[in-house]
């Protein structure tokens, strides 16, 4: 009734009371505001199938919008081009930044400005029904965020227009994305935990939240104690002091994969992360029963890298800390070697038979076998052939039944 | 054996003389050669795709049998039958020795000990080879076949204690240096090559597939060998016989027909799987930078 009367004022048509005085009148009023305008515009914008000139769907779900943050307010305070009935065809573009000043200059300096149709909706979605990022409805409740940023990211030709990778998938299968999506952890990491939101910048941009110098804080705000060993360790450390050619947790841990390290797959590929700038490590290591076994599979206990070097705070091997140090060889050696004595860690992991300098032994054992092998190789193979070709010669001289014949 | 049991029909037509066989090998000797190459080839087959690990075909064929584990379990069995077989090749020597007092099995033509007239049949038999000189003539053990057994006595020792070595490590390290816990697996993967590289290539072709024992000498399977091959391969020993009556003695039945078939397929499938070998280890090593 209220309602009836207020759409009646305000749209000036018919002669109702006008004069109404006091604390009531102004609080219907004040109600009516809210309510006139929607109403006003709902009377035609309630039909869902309504489209504008160029056909998008101009409909409105009025009590959805009524039940969202947005619902005490009235259509003109975001659609501010709109003056009088009938409004013209073309509308100015809603600025969500005339409240949002803060969230909007954000987005204005981010990778995403400029999105569209609209740099809001992409994520906030349907502008008539945002609800608060803690209500679950919202498209940015936590659980929703990777289904909406997936709603671009998932996308090929997106991710190929603008030369991404598609990380949806990948996201999802990760443990990241599976206590999102599979155990409602509200704390676990999704694409905003990460990447921010309003304010997204490159990974190449030193100021994004998942630049390399800044990864180790991005994923120490829930990895708190890995965070606080990868500091102390040599990695972090030179991070630290601004050398980002360090490894950074994604390095290893990728960023939207995230493989359990215990997992075969993960022990498969982690050796040549380290490898890629340890090259002559690798390569020693690489001569070494450890990777021998290591790279055919289906035993993946063998040692790597971390398992002797540590992982997250790695050390020097000078530092007594550091499992490598000679003082704490027989404990790490000792996970696996069971039996593993003071002589057992004489062993060196990383024994260079190239290297006359370092390891004279170890190159001169090998230089013997390989003279041993090429010598006695070299000299059967020459003889065999004079044999060969000359036992062909005698055999057509004489004729095949010449030779011995035999069985 | 069976084999044994097949005897040369003794009326023959007076116009064909029987074909005579004698004997090179006791059945001991051939068992030890069985369990030498079939063992040699596990451990081939599951020692190349260790050394060779990076290697796609090593990394599928693991993958196959079941990883890693499997691999080295097999490789462990095959080492523990070839340590037991030379073992019993080492009682079987000190035996004839010391009990049997077999002083020619130390020295002589019936020895497998090098001696000058080795020397003079290297350079005899390359001169031959090049048509500078006639064909020697040998007795019981050519140099190249002194040369195949100490190749595989030594490798056995080589590769045998450094396999040992690497797999009791801990307890071998009571009593090596450091740097050798690290050259034990240069020392393994290397000799093992050398052995795999001239087993299935040079010994192969020396034994089995030269022409006059194309495509296998059946005597390592048989123990037995014809008079005709017996003169023409160790003329120096026939002759010897010969001439001292003793020819008679080493007169052996003609192997049957079965055995020696069997012993084809047998012989045969181990030729294959070793030039398969061959052909993996090839690439396996000029594979890989």
């Amino acid at each position: 009734m209220k309602a009836e009367r207020c759409k009646t004022k305000a749209s000036g048509v018919g002669s109702g009371p006008v004069f109404l005085a006091g604390a009531i009148a102004v609080l219907l009023v004040g109600l009516c505001g809210v309510t006139r305008a929607q109403t006003d515009c709902l009377s035609c914008h309630a039909d869902k199938t309504l489209q504008d000139a160029s056909g998008n769907s101009v409909g409105v779900d009025g009590d959805k919008f009524h039940s969202s943050i947005h619902g005490s307010l009235s259509c003109s305070d975001c659609h501010t081009s709109i003056k009088e009935y009938p409004h013209p065809d073309k509308l100015e573009p809603v600025k969500c930044a005339t409240c949002h000043a803060d969230q909007a200059k954000a987005v204005g300096g981010s990778i995403h400005d400029g999105t569209s149709p609209h740099p809001c909706t992409s994520c906030h979605g349907d502008a008539h029904a945002i609800f608060p990022k803690d209500d679950p409805k919202s498209a940015v409740y936590p659980l929703n965020i990777p289904r909406t940023c997936g709603n671009c990211h998932a996308n090929e030709a997106l991710a190929k227009k603008y030369g991404l990778q598609n990380v949806y998938a990948t996201y999802m299968d990760s443990i990241h994305g599976y206590a999102v999506s599979k155990e409602g952890l509200l704390v676990a990491a999704n694409c905003m935990s990460c990447h921010g939101s309003h304010n997204i910048l490159s990974h190449k941009d030193p100021k994004s939240t998942v630049s390399r110098a800044n990864v180790p804080d991005t994923c120490g705000a829930c990895h708190g104690g890995v965070k606080e060993e990868y500091l102390s360790g040599i990695h972090g450390k030179s991070l630290a002091e601004g050398n980002t050619k360090v490894p950074v947790c994604t390095d290893c841990h990728t960023a939207h994969a995230i493989l359990q390290p215990t997992e075969a797959s993960f022990r498969m590929q982690s050796t040549p992360i380290c490898g890629s700038c340890h090259k002559d490590q690798l390569a020693t290591y690489r001569d070494t029963f450890h990777s021998q076994l290591g790279l055919l599979g289906g035993y993946v206990e063998t040692a790597r890298c971390w398992d002797c070097h540590g992982a997250h705070g790695i050390l020097p091997a000078s530092d007594p800390a550091s499992p490598v140090n000679q003082a704490n060889l027989i404990k790490t050696c000792g996970r696996c070697h069971a039996d593993a004595n003071a002589s057992f860690v004489k062993y060196q992991p990383h024994a260079n038979p190239h290297n006359r300098k370092l390891n004279p032994a170890l190159y001169f054992v090998r230089l013997f076998m390989n003279l041993l092998l090429w010598s006695v190789l070299s000299f059967f193979t020459l003889h065999t052939l004079l044999w060969f070709i000359r036992a062909k010669k005698e055999e057509s001289k004489k004729g095949p039944a010449a030779e011995e014949k035999h069985d | 054996m069976t084999e044994d049991t097949g005897t040369i029909p003794s009326e023959q037509p007076a116009s064909a003389e029987p074909e005579r066989f004698y004997v090179r090998f006791t059945l001991a000797q051939r068992y030890q050669h069985a369990i030498l190459f079939t063992s040699f080839l596990g451990l081939a087959a599951t020692g190349l795709p260790m050394r060779f690990s990076d290697n796609a075909a090593a990394r599928a064929f693991a993958s196959a049998v079941g990883g890693f584990g499997a691999i080295l379990f097999f490789h462990k069995f095959c080492a523990i039958v070839l340590t037991l077989a030379f073992l019993y090749h080492l009682k079987d020597i000190a035996t004839r020795v010391l009990v049997h007092k077999e002083k020619g099995l130390l020295w002589g033509p019936n020895s497998m000990v090098a001696n000058w007239k080795d020397v003079k049949d290297i350079v005899g038999h390359i001169r031959w080879f090049l048509g500078l000189g006639p064909k020697p003539k040998f007795d019981r053990f050519a140099y190249w076949e002194k040369f195949d057994y100490w190749a595989v006595f030594w490798g056995m020792i080589v590769i045998g204690f450094s396999g040992y070595a690497m797999w009791f490590a801990p307890f071998f390290a009571h009593f090596l240096p450091g740097w050798a816990l690290n050259a034990v697996l240069v020392v393994h993967g290397e000799e093992a090559l050398l052995a795999i590289l001239f087993i299935f290539s040079i010994h192969f072709v020396n034994t089995h597939l030269r022409p006059g024992s194309f495509p296998m000498d059946m005597v390592i399977f048989t123990g037995k060998e014809t008079e005709e091959e017996f003169k023409k391969k160790r003329t120096l020993e026939y002759e010897r016989l010969a001439k001292e009556g003793k020819l008679e003695a080493r007169a052996g039945d003609k192997p049957v027909y079965w055995w020696v078939n069997f012993a084809k397929v047998i012989g045969f499938t181990a030729i294959l799987i070793g030039l398969v070998l061959l052909v993996l280890t090839l690439i396996g090593y000029f594979g890989t930078p």
